[in-house]
């Protein structure tokens, strides 16, 4: 048993983490009755994606935030500018750095969910919107109850 | 329907835990996310373009924050749009909420008093004065951070929210009213447009110098006493983006609070 935990789960931690918080998350979306346990879960399904981007971009203990410090990093001998910027001439000129990636952490992720969270705010308020005008329209957020009262309304007028 | 559910989410969680065996171990700097694809016997196919990013940013743009460099600069249509998703939040929830008039015909949310800040009221006290100290103080922080975007971390999403989440304060220590007074809704509608419009209005400037839409290098022309104009240009292009998005963040931020805590109306808040 320890062994397969340290074979099969310890470095595989993170995925481990995120598909528990997915199925969390799914579950609360279909099996749950009340629209806002339903947004709860659609918020736990969304932290897992963005914590399995996040974790994919870590680059083991050497590795830091991505922010290059262009003082510590080395720099070549070569000189790019006069031909690299042929136009700005010797104005240009200047010793190029030489950036490790392995030092720093895979700043695609981060990027991707960073937009991705804060749209995620943007959209979680638009539903929490519509839940509001349902509640002042049928008076209850649970899903059967609505749809009870949505049928009764449709069979009272047919022709709607 | 909670065993079809059961089933669902039980079949899609052991799919995916079947599938992280293949994945590469957490951490590992040589994964395929990290350094690019690899054939089964460990050759490397191509380069990961965050290498690139890494290695090449500093270079041609002069910004340390790698983060902010790709967010504002190459992927810089993305956040545009993105952008243009937090704005259409924020229209939605005003055509979905928003309702106009004296509100006469919706009940009131609760009981409220004439005066909701009665003088020697304690805990009003203890709330406003703490309120008073703390949100120039966020405030400060959220400028800090979107205009250090570029430098540490930070940017116009985060401080655009830090700047919402300071009036939000506002308006949950006092009322809504008094947050309205300071930040009024023909305000931050405003405010949320023009965000939008310098975003998209540097792209268009771009496109004056005959480069691409949003390729700010050909700003370069306004940095007349820099060592290096086309990397400048860009830096400071990212600045003024950032802003842009910081902008629209802010509204909208307090839009969707507003609107949702006051049932449309921009009355009386919580």
């Amino acid at each position: 048993m320890l062994e397969f935990i340290q074979d099969n789960i310890q470095p595989y931690f993170n995925y481990w983490v995120y598909v528990i918080l997915m199925m969390i998350g799914l579950w609360a979306t279909i099996a749950k009755n009340n629209l806002i346990k339903k947004l709860i879960g659609m918020s736990i399904f969304q932290t897992a994606i963005i914590l399995f981007y996040v974790s994919v971009g870590v680059k083991g203990e050497g590795s830091k935030i991505p922010i290059v410090n262009p003082y510590t990093e080395a720099k070549s001998a070569e000189v790019v500018g006069a031909d690299q910027h042929g136009e700005h001439g010797a104005k240009g000129g200047g010793e190029k750095y030489i950036v490790e990636p392995d030092n720093y952490a895979n700043p695609l992720p981060h990027v991707l969910m960073l937009t991705a969270i804060v749209v995620g705010v943007a959209t979680l308020g638009v539903a929490l919107a519509v839940v509001q005008m349902l509640f002042k329209e049928f008076g209850t957020l649970e899903e059967d109850e609505i749809l009870a009262q949505i049928k009764n309304a449709d069979s009272a007028s047919p022709d709607v | 329907m909670k065993w079809i559910a059961l089933i669902a989410v039980t079949l899609t969680g052991s799919l995916l835990l079947f599938g992280v065996g293949d994945f590469p171990e957490w951490g590992d700097p040589h994964s395929p996310a990290n350094q690019g694809p690899k054939l089964k016997s460990g050759e490397q196919v191509s380069k990961a373009v965050s290498q690139d990013f890494l290695t090449e940013t500093y270079e041609v743009t002069k910004v340390p924050n790698v983060v902010t460099a790709v967010l504002a600069d190459y992927r810089g249509y993305d956040t545009m749009f993105e952008t243009v998703v937090v704005f259409a939040a924020g229209l939605a929830i005003f055509a979905i909420l928003r309702v106009f008039g004296d509100g006469s015909d919706t009940p009131p949310m609760r009981a409220v008093e004439d005066d909701t800040f009665v003088e020697g009221d304690h805990s009003r006290i203890i709330i406003g004065t703490t309120c008073k100290l703390l949100i120039p103080i966020i405030q400060l922080f959220a400028l800090y951070v979107i205009a250090h975007g570029h430098y540490s971390p930070g940017g116009g999403f985060q401080g655009g929210v830090i700047m919402g989440a300071s009036f939000i304060l506002l308006a949950i220590a006092r009322d809504l009213k008094s947050a309205l007074d300071w930040f009024s809704e023909k305000n931050f509608m405003t405010l949320a447009s023009v965000g939008i419009l310098i975003y998209a209005g540097l792209g268009v400037l771009c496109q004056f110098f005959e480069r691409n839409f949003l390729d700010y290098g050909a700003l370069k022309v306004f940095m007349i006493s820099s060592d290096h104009p086309e990397q400048m240009a860009r830096s400071y292009s990212m600045l003024g983006v950032e802003i842009g998005v910081a902008f629209t963040v802010t509204a909208i931020m307090f839009a969707i609070y507003a609107n949702l805590s006051s049932r449309g109306e921009l009355k009386e808040g919580l």
